[in-house]
C-alpha cells in the first residue's frame, strides 16, 4: 500500500466535524428558505404561516403542507420591480467583471513579470488592502466622492470644473466601489496561474517569428484561462448579490436584487418574498456556480 | 539571470494598481487627524474625534462586541478549517468528497444576502436567540472557507516524503501528521487565523441578518451612521481598525520569517 | 537510418525566408566573411561580467560548440545570437549585418529550448506550424512544410497529440521540428539533451550530426557535457568566466590545450607541476615539485617562462613490470615512473590504474582492454614502472 494510501484513511476522519457543520448551517438552511418562500406573510412572531409545529400532529402538518402556495414566485416573474432588478444585477456584474478583468490582468501580469524576490511583496501589497475593512474602504471612498470631498477639491483648484461635480449616487461612484473592492479576487488567481508559466514559452514564441502582440494572444492569454475563469466567476457569482456597495454608492432609482432583498425583508419584514428573491437569485446562479465547483475540483486534483 | 523583462507598460500598471488600492485608505488616515469637522478645511492635527470615539459608549460597545465575535469565530473557524483542509489534501476520494467541496467552497462566493438570510431562518425555526453566538455561528460558517483555502495550499506545497520519512521511522500516520506536518503548517494555520478574525470583524450583511437586539457589531454602527453622512468620528474609527490590522499583519509576517528561519518555503499565503 | 523520399532534398534546400526573416537584398553574402561573426561581445549583469570580449568567427555549415562549466557565460551568449539579450559592446554579424540589436522574432535565427518550451496548449502539428504561421506562409505551404518536418524527426502519427501525450524522446524532436521549419540560417541549441538518459542521448547525437549535415544548415550547440561537444562538433569554443579561453578541433582540444586549466577540463590528465632546467634540441627537462625530472617535447609555441605544467593524457602512459623495452636509440629518452598500484577501476572498454609513485605524486594510466581473457592485467599494490614518451607530453604555461 503506497504511503499516500495509509495517509488517506485516518486523514479522512478529520472531515466529519466540518462536514457535520456545512450541513447544519449551510445546507439545511437552504430548506428552511425554500418553505419559507412558499409562505404567506402575517403579523406574527415568527412573521409568516404557515408555520409547521412538529408537536400539533400529523393533520396540522398535513394543512400546514396545503397551506403553501408559489404566490411569491408569481409576484417574482410578474412585477417589474423584481424583474428589473435582477436584469440590473446581472448586468452590473458582467460590466465589473469585464472591468476587473481588464485592470486586473495588467496588474496581475506585471507581478508575474517582477524578480522572484520581489514577487511575495507584491503579493502582500495587494492582500493588505482586502484585510483591511471592506467597509472602511467603501467608506474611505465616500469621503473622496462625496460633494465637497477631496476629489472635486482637486479638480476645482485645478480649474478643470467651476463646480463641484456630483459623483457620489451615481453608477459610476458604485462601479468604483465595486471594482475597487473585488480587485484582489481577479488580481490573485490570474497571478497564481500566471506566474507558474514558464517564461521559456513566450522566448521560444518571439523566437518563431511572433511579435509582442502575437506572443500575448496566441501563448499567454490562451494558458492564463484557467486563472481567468477563476476570477471571474470569483468576482461575478458575488456581485450579483452585492449589497453594501450599491446601498452606499449607488443612487436609489434602480435596485440590484441584493438592496431588494434587503428592503423587503427588514423594511418591508416579508420573509416570504424575501426568501423567494433568494431563491430565484440561486436559481440564476447555478450555472456559474456549478462552474466554480467544477474549476475548485479540477485545481484540487492537480495538486 | 532575469528570464522576465519588465517593460515600462508593466511597472506602470504594477505602481497605478498599488496607488489606486491604497490612496483612498491613506487619505481616510490622514483625515481621521484633521481637527476640522470639514472635509474641505485641515484644521491642524488633532485627536479630538479619537476622544469623541472613546466618548461614545455605543461605538465602544459595538466595538468590543466585534472583537469577541471575531476572536470566537476565527477559533473555531480555524479548528474546522484546518481539518477540512487536511481531508481533502491528504484524504484522497472518500464518499461524499465532492459535496464535501462544494459545500466548504460555496460561501467563498456565494452572496453575503443568501447565506446571512438562510441563517437567520434556522435560527428562528429553531427558536435559538439571537446575539453574541448566533453571529459567531455564522461567521464561523463563512469563515472556514478562507481558512481551509490558506491551509490547503500550504499542505499542497508540502513536501509528502517529510511524513513518509516519519513513517519510516516508527510513526503511525497520526503522530506522524502531528509531530512533522502541523508543526510545519502552523504559520498558515495562524494566517488563516487572521484573515478569519478579520474577515469576521469586517462583515456586515451576515451580522445584520443574525444579530439580535443590543447585540449590534461595529460594521453596523459604522453603517448606520455611514447612512446619515460623513462623520469625522468614522474616520478615526477606520483608522484604528487599520491600525489593529496592520499590527496583525506585521506580527503574521514576523511569525511567519521566524519559522523561515528555520528552514522552510515559501510564505503562508 | 531510413533514406529520405526523393524530393525532400530539393524541398529543404535554402529557401526563400519568410516576411519576417527577409535580409536587405543589398548585402549579398560576402564570399570571405564566415556567416556569423562575434566581435568583442560583452554582457553585464549589475556588476558581473557574464561575457567578457568575446570574439568568434564561425562559417556556414558548421556544427560548432560552445562548452564550458556552469556559470562561464556560454548561455548568455547563446541567449545572445537568439535576441533575449542584448550585448552591451561589441557586433553580432550575420551574413555581414549586425544584428545586436534586431529583435528574436525578426532574427532569421531559431533556438532550441532546454526543456523544449512547447506549447502546452498546442498540438503537435500546431506546434511546428507555429513559426511559419507568423511568416506569413500560405496555408498549403504550411501543410506541406510540416508534413516534412514530421517526416524528417519520425513522428509520424503523432500530430495531433499535445506535449503532455509524448514521451521525452518525442517532444524532443518535436521542438527540434519546431525550430527547423522555418528553416533558419543559424539554429542554436541549449543543451538540448541534458534531459535524456545516457543511450537516447547518445542515438539522437547521432540522428542530430545526421540532420546537420543533411541540411547543410549551421548549428551552435551550447553544452557542460564535454563528451557531447566532442562527439558531436567539428569546433569547440570552451568558455570559462565569460571569456572564450580556446577555439579548435575537438582533437586540437585534447592533444593541445592551452593552459593548465583547459587540459584538466577535458578529459582526464596527469599533471606535473615544476621548473624548466634546461634545453637540449627540442627538448625540455623539467624538474617537477616532486623531485623527478620528465623531458618533454617542445611545443609549437615556444615556452618563455621557467615555471611550467606537464600534461600527460592517462592513455599516453603505459605501464610494464620493468618498464619499456630498450629500444637502442632513444631509450634514455623516455620518462619512466616507478610506483606501485593503488586503485584499479574497470570500466569495460578500458582499465583505469592510479599508480602512487615513489616520489608520492599519483599518476593515472588509462589501458584498453583489448583481449578478453587478460592474464597480464595488474593488481593492487603490484610494484609497476609508468612509462611515457617525450612527444605524449603537453608542456602548458600558467
Amino acid at each position: 500500500m503506497s504511503a499516500r494510501r495509509i495517509f488517506a484513511r485516518p486523514a479522512r476522519y478529520a472531515a466529519i466535524a466540518p462536514y457535520v457543520w456545512m450541513v447544519l448551517f449551510f445546507l439545511v438552511p437552504f430548506g428552511f428558505v425554500l418553505k419559507i418562500s412558499l409562505s404567506e406573510t402575517a403579523i406574527a412572531q415568527p412573521p409568516y404561516t404557515p408555520v409547521f409545529d412538529l408537536a400539533a400532529g400529523t393533520a396540522a402538518f398535513r394543512e400546514a403542507f396545503a397551506a403553501l402556495s408559489i404566490d411569491n414566485f408569481r409576484l417574482l416573474v410578474s412585477d417589474n420591480l423584481y424583474v428589473l432588478s435582477y436584469l440590473r444585477s446581472l448586468v452590473v456584474a458582467l460590466v465589473s467583471t469585464s472591468i476587473l478583468l481588464l485592470i486586473g490582468y495588467p496588474i496581475a501580469y506585471g507581478m508575474a513579470r517582477l524578480p522572484k524576490r520581489w514577487q511575495p511583496v507584491a503579493m502582500m501589497l495587494v492582500i493588505v488592502p482586502f484585510w483591511t475593512s471592506f467597509l472602511i474602504r467603501i467608506y474611505a471612498w465616500i469621503n473622496i466622492l462625496q460633494h465637497d470631498g477631496l476629489l472635486n477639491q482637486i479638480l476645482l483648484t485645478l480649474h478643470l470644473v467651476s463646480q463641484p461635480v456630483v459623483w457620489l449616487s451615481t453608477d459610476s461612484a458604485m462601479y468604483l466601489g465595486i471594482v475597487y473592492s473585488y480587485l484582489p479576487f481577479m488580481i490573485l488567481p490570474l497571478y497564481a496561474t500566471l506566474s507558474k508559466m514558464e517564461p521559456a514559452l513566450e522566448e521560444a514564441a518571439a523566437d518563431l517569428g511572433a511579435a509582442p502582440i502575437e506572443v500575448f494572444w496566441l501563448v499567454t492569454f490562451p494558458l492564463s484561462l484557467p486563472g481567468v475563469g477563476a476570477g471571474v466567476l470569483l468576482c461575478f457569482i458575488p456581485i450579483v448579490g452585492e449589497f453594501v456597495i450599491p446601498d452606499l454608492l449607488a443612487g436609489s432609482d434602480s435596485l440590484m436584487i441584493g438592496q431588494t432583498l434587503w428592503l423587503e425583508f427588514f423594511m418591508n419584514k416579508d420573509w416570504p418574498v424575501a426568501s423567494a428573491t433568494a431563491i430565484v437569485l440561486l436559481v440564476l446562479l447555478i450555472a456559474p456556480l456549478l462552474a466554480y465547483d467544477r474549476l475548485q475540483r479540477r485545481q484540487l486534483e492537480m495538486r | 539571470m532575469e528570464r522576465h523583462k519588465l517593460s515600462r507598460f508593466n511597472i506602470a500598471s504594477l505602481t497605478l494598481g498599488l496607488a489606486f488600492l491604497y490612496l483612498p485608505i491613506v487619505i481616510l488616515v490622514i483625515y481621521s487627524f484633521n481637527g476640522s469637522r470639514l472635509v474641505t478645511v485641515w484644521g491642524g492635527w488633532s485627536l479630538r474625534w479619537y476622544h469623541e470615539f472613546f466618548n461614545d459608549k455605543a461605538m465602544i460597545d459595538a466595538a468590543w462586541m466585534s472583537v469577541r465575535v471575531a476572536a470566537a469565530s476565527a477559533t473555531v473557524a480555524t479548528l474546522l478549517g484546518t481539518l477540512a483542509a487536511v481531508a481533502l489534501s491528504r484524504g484522497e476520494g472518500f464518499r461524499g468528497r465532492p459535496l464535501f467541496s462544494g459545500m466548504l467552497y460555496a460561501p467563498l462566493v456565494m452572496p453575503e444576502v443568501i447565506t446571512g438570510l438562510s441563517l437567520l431562518l434556522l435560527f428562528v425555526a429553531l427558536n435559538a436567540e439571537r446575539g453574541f453566538w448566533t453571529v459567531v455561528v455564522a461567521h464561523t460558517t463563512l469563515t472556514m472557507c478562507f481558512v481551509a483555502v490558506v491551509v490547503q495550499a500550504r499542505l499542497g506545497s508540502l513536501d509528502r516524503s517529510l511524513e513518509e520519512a516519519a513513517m519510516d521511522l516508527g510513526c503511525d500516520p497520526v503522530r506522524a501528521f502531528l509531530m512533522v506536518t502541523l508543526p510545519l503548517i502552523i504559520p498558515s494555520i495562524a494566517a488563516g487565523w487572521m484573515l478569519a478574525f478579520t474577515l469576521s470583524l469586517d462583515d456586515l450583511v451576515i451580522a445584520s441578518f443574525t444579530t439580535g437586539p443590543g447585540s449590534a457589531t461595529l460594521p453596523i454602527r459604522i453603517y448606520s451612521e455611514v447612512r446619515l453622512g460623513v462623520k469625522p468620528e468614522i474616520n478615526a474609527i477606520c483608522t484604528m481598525v487599520i491600525g489593529l490590522i496592520a499590527i496583525v499583519i506585521v506580527v503574521a509576517s514576523l511569525a511567519s520569517k521566524l519559522s523561515n528561519d528555520r528552514g522552510e518555503s515559501a510564505a503562508p499565503l | 537510418m531510413a533514406e529520405e523520399a526523393p524530393g525532400i532534398e530539393a524541398a529543404l534546400e535554402p529557401a526563400k525566408p519568410g516576411p519576417k526573416a527577409a535580409l536587405p537584398a543589398a548585402i549579398a553574402p560576402q564570399p570571405d566573411m564566415p556567416l556569423l561573426r562575434i566581435e568583442g561581445v560583452a554582457k553585464k549583469f549589475g556588476g558581473f561580467r557574464a561575457v567578457d570580449g568575446v570574439s568568434l568567427d564561425i562559417a556556414a555549415g558548421e556544427f560548432f560548440a560552445l562548452l564550458g562549466p556552469s556559470g562561464c557565460g556560454k548561455t548568455t551568449l547563446l541567449r545572445m545570437l537568439a535576441g533575449f539579450e542584448t550585448p552591451d559592446e561589441g557586433r553580432i554579424l550575420l551574413r555581414g549585418r549586425d544584428i545586436a540589436q534586431v529583435l528574436p522574432h525578426e532574427r532569421p535565427v531559431n533556438m532550441m529550448f532546454q526543456n523544449y518550451a512547447l506549447f502546452p496548449h498546442l498540438s503537435v502539428r500546431d506546434n511546428i506550424a507555429f513559426g511559419l504561421k507568423r511568416a506569413g506562409l500560405a496555408r498549403e505551404n504550411i501543410s506541406a512544410r510540416v508534413a516534412e518536418m514530421v517526416a524528417l524527426v519520425k513522428l509520424d502519427g503523432l500530430e495531433t497529440r499535445k506535449p503532455d501525450q509524448l514521451s521525452g524522446g518525442q517532444r524532443q524532436r518535436v521542438a527540434l521540428a519546431r525550430s527547423l521549419a522555418r528553416r533558419p540560417q543559424v539554429l542554436l541549441l541549449d543543451e538540448p539533451l541534458a534531459a535524456l538518459d545516457k543511450k537516447l542521448r547518445e542515438s539522437t547525437q547521432a540522428e542530430l550530426m545526421e540532420l546537420q549535415r543533411r541540411l547543410g544548415l549551421t548549428f551552435i550547440i551550447v553544452t557542460h557535457d564535454q563528451e557531447e561537444a566532442m562527439t558531436v562538433a567539428g569546433r569547440i569554443g570552451v568558455m570559462d568566466a565569460g571569456r572564450l579561453e580556446q577555439v579548435a578541433t575537438p582533437r586540437e582540444l585534447y592533444e593541445a590545450p592551452l593552459s593548465r586549466w583547459i587540459a584538466e577540463f577535458i578529459g582526464e590528465v596527469n599533471l606535473f607541476d615544476g621548473q624548466v632546467e634546461s634545453r637540449e634540441f627540442n627538448r625540455l627537462v623539467v624538474a617537477t615539485r616532486e623531485g623527478g625530472t620528465i623531458v618533454a617535447a617542445e611545443p609549437r609555441n615556444p615556452v618563455t617562462k621557467t615555471t611550467v605544467s606537464v600534461a600527460i593524457r592517462p592513455e599516453k602512459v603505459k605501464l610494464s613490470r620493468r618498464g619499456p623495452v630498450s629500444d637502442g636509440t632513444n631509450t634514455h629518452a623516455i620518462n619512466r615512473l616507478e610506483g606501485v598500484i593503488s586503485d584499479v577501476s574497470y570500466l569495460g572498454g578500458s582499465t583505469v590504474y592510479k599508480v602512487r609513485l615513489d616520489s608520492g605524486a599519483i599518476v593515472r594510466s588509462s589501458m584498453s582492454n583489448t583481449a578478453r581473457i587478460d592474464i597480464d592485467a595488474y593488481s593492487l599494490s603490484q610494484r609497476v614502472v609508468a612509462w611515457f614518451t617525450p612527444d605524449d607530453c603537453m608542456v602548458l604555461q600558467q
